[in-house]
């Protein structure tokens, strides 16, 4: 009996994902463990393993194929000495011809699905988004394309799984993608009621004048959470200057007394961000309220303080956590930010490496950024905008002094954090990082 | 013990029989209970046997034209009891064909007349006899009957329903029909074709009061002209029967009154469903207004039971209740994707003469949403191949949203109409809009074209008019 090897959900949240690369070909004996393919996901790259031992028999789904729906059949595994087509793949016998047919309507799409081209002109009226050939009625795309709806992001409840009228008419702005990472008819804001959609930027300027880069599936989830929570999260800032000077002091004196190595590198080299993150996770323990997540019913206040820290990558960005730091020394939180940032930059992190978390640091210090506001990250409350370092002069007792001051702005979720809640944390970190002592209290 | 199935089906009209049929491909053990024939009203005595009438008052109404094709001919007469015997066979043969589907799928015809009795179980009783059946799922497709008025009473000899009209002994020289719905019309169709006057009581504003207004005027027009005798507003209020004949008080809205005397009286006012008697409402199963109350996969709310065709509800027809009949059977199976009904997709055809066929929202219907229309029409005087069959009398007249250009109604009165109605059914099931008609190309030279052509014309560019 053969089995149809399904698209696997690397993470909770995960919908489709891109089959980025085949580590076994047809004819290939798998067992239990036997790494198949990668498979790369909004944030990540991760090795998809066998689950059951056999041969497999045929590659539904062609590697470099984007917006493979997860569950979808990607590959038949067939029993030793087994032929392909000597048992149909099937779970129920009412469904035998329903899977027989999705079997080679997944073979057909994907057969006919363009080479990752972007729409070559502006006009063109699909969005094919991942390549590969959405099911939806005429009606059904006039429809998406009035409202502004990515007909990608709908699921289709019409004969196979196409995208009719009553679907694209129930669909949600806020539970579709705005079309603004997909659709060059509309670039953005769509489907909000009395939000006229942004035009697509191609009708205004000269074919030619401009580098076109199709967005990969990081480019579409960046547009898509940050378009959602600026939209949807009633965001406001609360801005404060910290004086760093016995912060500096107190990291030299730590640095220095850094234990070094045969090559006589030393064991560690802490930054100003690991003191932030330590402080922030110390402030988030005192002010549990900032440490929460909205949802329609209740707020989660949540027990230790997991705070992400923003990496930039080379055309991206993602927000790994550092888990219960609270409860971690300053050398470990550092250690595990190199570990994280280099294998975030690999694409290389494990979705539990980065989905949750109670709080953010976003630090553009190293830029020469003196002060910006961050997009809170969801479902986390409050994300902490730092900016760099410097010698300010400052007036102490009436005399002007010089200081090494920073400024951070937090951007708060108003619906958990009320301005007071968040006035109150802010003082609690400046405090912690003012006085880094008092973090041992 | 009693014989158990995984289905039994109570009734073996369109519904039954259809639902049985997919009951047994999809490998459930099925049963069909029939009182009478197999194929219900529809086969025995409703859509078929009138169609075969039709037939030969088309024919009848052809000769009568002749010269007009080069022909020549006297002294030519219609036998109305061959009319009635030809209807018959094609009744027949159908009724057989069905009971050949019902051995060839290994579904069991119980006859009898079924009561539900407990928790899946029916007992079916056969001249006096009586049998005790189990079943997990039992499907009622009871259907419906004509529906009667106080003082509206069918007598079987001069006040007729469509069973006694559809096999006159004689010839009516006169008749008056009660109720302008397609079974009321097809018989006044009938009957005026082959020479009877003909006159049509409608107690609501117009003929054909479920059609476009715009239609429905056409039929008017086209029926007097006909020499049929249209009264709209008009309720008829007495009928005294004489020996032979039957003298009718009619009163309009403004409470005239007047009296006309005819051979017969032909009740078509509507019907209602079959719900009495069959122990539904023993079982929980609700009943409102004559109907068995379902939800829009067939389920009526009581485990194990299943309601689909006249019994629900409107609109009263085979190709509805069949489909239905196939939802369930699917439910029943655990088929997965199962689209419940649109009624909206649902097309309506009156064999009457001219023909009418209609799908979706009319004009009127479409304007009440509050959506933004357009209407699209092309007259049959303007399609070529209406003009070679001598058939230039006919109006197809399309309605879209004018937003999304979804068609929200289509609606068509002409020669074939009911056989050219399917195509704007598909266009309506897969969501085309006017683009995707617009594009189509129609077979040149059809009477298709004219459908082409009223969606062109919905934006004012149609080709040939």
């Amino acid at each position: 009996m053969s089995t149809e090897i399904l698209m696997p959900a690397l993470s909770p949240t995960m919908e489709e994902g891109k089959l980025a690369k085949w580590l076994v070909k047809e004819g290939d004996v798998v067992k239990s463990g036997t790494i198949l393919a990668e498979i790369e996901t909004d944030k990540a790259t991760m090795e998809f393993e066998a689950v059951d031992e056999g041969k497999i028999g045929k590659i539904l789904v062609p590697e470099g194929s984007e917006g493979v729906k997860v569950n979808a059949p990607i590959a038949v595994l067939l029993d030793e000495g087994e032929k392909l087509g000597d048992a149909p793949a099937a779970p129920s016998n009412t469904d035998i011809a329903g899977a027989m047919k999705d079997i080679k309507a997944a073979v057909k799409a994907e057969a006919e699905s363009p080479k990752a081209t972007p729409a070559a002109t502006p006009a063109a009226a699909t969005p094919k988004t991942d390549g590969a050939r959405i099911f939806a009625s005429p009606l059904a795309r006039r429809i998406a394309g009035q409202k502004g709806l990515d007909l990608s992001a709908i699921a289709g409840t019409g004969p196979r799984g196409r995208v009719v009228k009553s679907d694209v008419e129930n669909a949600k702005p806020g539970a579709a993608k705005p079309a603004a990472a997909a659709a060059p008819a509309a670039a953005g804001g769509a489907g909000i009621p009395g939000v006229a959609p942004l035009p697509d930027a191609r009708l205004l300027y000269p074919v030619g004048s401009y580098v076109e880069t199709p967005h990969d599936s990081m480019r579409k989830a960046i547009a898509r959470r940050l378009t959602s929570a600026k939209a949807l999260i009633p965001h406001y800032y609360l801005t404060v200057d910290c004086n760093l000077t016995a912060l500096m002091a107190v990291r030299e004196t730590l640095n220095a007394a850094a234990p070094k190595g045969k090559d006589k590198v030393p064991a560690y080299k802490l930054s100003v961000n690991d003191f932030i993150i330590k402080a922030s996770a110390m402030a988030l323990m005192k002010h549990p309220d900032v440490n929460a997540s909205w949802t329609d019913t209740a707020i989660l206040r949540h027990k230790d303080a997991d705070v992400g820290v923003a990496v930039a990558l080379d055309f991206g960005l993602i927000t790994p956590i550092i888990f219960k730091a609270q409860d971690k020394g300053l050398v470990q939180i550092s250690s595990e930010v190199k570990s994280l940032a280099g294998r975030a930059k690999e694409k290389k992190l494990k979705p539990n490496e980065y989905e949750g978390g109670g709080f953010s640091v976003s630090n553009l210090g190293m830029f020469g950024i003196k002060n910006f506001t961050a997009v809170i990250n969801p479902p986390q409350s409050c994300i902490l905008a730092v900016g760099a370092g410097e010698e300010r002069a400052i007036i102490k007792d009436g005399k002007v002094e010089v200081a090494t001051l920073m400024t951070v702005t937090m951007s708060c979720d108003h619906r958990v954090v009320d301005g007071a809640t968040g006035a109150k944390f802010l003082q609690t970190f400046k405090q912690f990082i003012e006085e880094p002592a008092s973090m041992l209290l | 013990m009693a014989d158990t199935y995984d289905v039994i089906v109570i009734g073996g009209g369109p519904g039954g029989y259809v639902c049985a049929i997919r009951c047994a491909q999809l490998g459930l053990k099925t049963a069909v209970v029939e009182r009478d024939r197999m194929g219900g009203i529809c086969l025995n005595w409703g859509c078929i046997p009138t169609k075969a009438l039709l037939r030969s008052s088309e024919i009848w109404h052809l000769m009568h034209r002749l010269g007009e094709f080069g022909f020549s001919a006297d002294n030519f007469k219609f036998d109305i009891e061959k009319i009635v015997a030809r209807s018959r066979a094609v009744s027949k043969q159908l009724s057989d064909g069905v009971s050949f589907l019902m051995k060839k799928h290994k579904i069991t015809v119980i006859p009898g007349e079924a009561k539900l009795t407990g928790k899946g179980k029916l007992t079916v009783t056969k001249d006096g006899k009586t049998a005790d059946y189990a079943a997990k799922n039992i499907v009622l497709a009871t259907g419906a009957r004509a529906r009667t008025l106080p003082g509206l009473e069918p007598d079987g000899k001069l006040i007729w329903t469509y069973r006694e009209a559809m096999i006159p002994p004689s010839f009516p020289k006169s008749l008056l029909v009660v109720g302008s719905g397609a079974i009321g019309i097809e018989f006044a169709s009938f009957y005026r074709t082959l020479g009877a006057e003909v006159t049509v009581v409608e107690i609501l504003d117009r003929v054909l009061p479920v059609e476009d207004e715009e239609i429905s005027a056409f039929a008017a027009k086209a029926f007097t002209k006909q020499g049929m005798k249209i009264k709209v507003g008009t309720q008829v209020t007495e009928l005294n029967r004489g020996a032979d004949t039957v003298t009718c008080t009619l009163k309009d809205k403004a409470g005239k009154t007047e009296q006309v005397t005819v051979d017969r009286v032909i009740l078509a006012m509507g019907i209602v469903g079959n719900v009495e008697n069959f122990g539904f409402e023993a079982m929980g199963i609700k009943v409102e207004k004559t109907h068995v109350v379902a939800g829009k996969y067939g389920e009526t709310g009581v485990d194990g039971y299943w309601a689909i065709g006249d019994l629900v509800g409107p609109p009263w027809l085979a190709h509805k209740a069949m489909h239905e009949g196939v939802i369930v059977a699917e439910k029943i199976a655990g088929v997965k994707g199962v689209h419940p009904l649109n009624t909206s997709n649902v097309p309506g055809c009156t064999y009457c003469w001219p023909q009418v066929a209609s799908v979706g929202l009319t004009e009127a219907a479409a304007k009440a949403t509050g959506k933004k229309i357009k209407v699209g029409k092309f007259p049959f005087i303007g399609n070529g191949k209406a003009i070679a069959l001598g058939e230039a009398e006919g109006l197809v007249k399309t309605v879209f949203d004018a937003d999304t250009g979804e068609l929200l109604g289509a609606h068509m009165i002409g020669a074939e109409v009911t056989e050219l109605i399917q195509g704007y059914v598909i266009a309506k099931s897969g969501e085309l809009t006017d683009q995707e008609l617009g594009h189509t190309i129609f077979p040149h030279p059809t009477l298709s074209e004219m459908m082409h052509e009223a969606v062109l014309a919905a934006d004012g560019a149609a080709l040939h008019i």
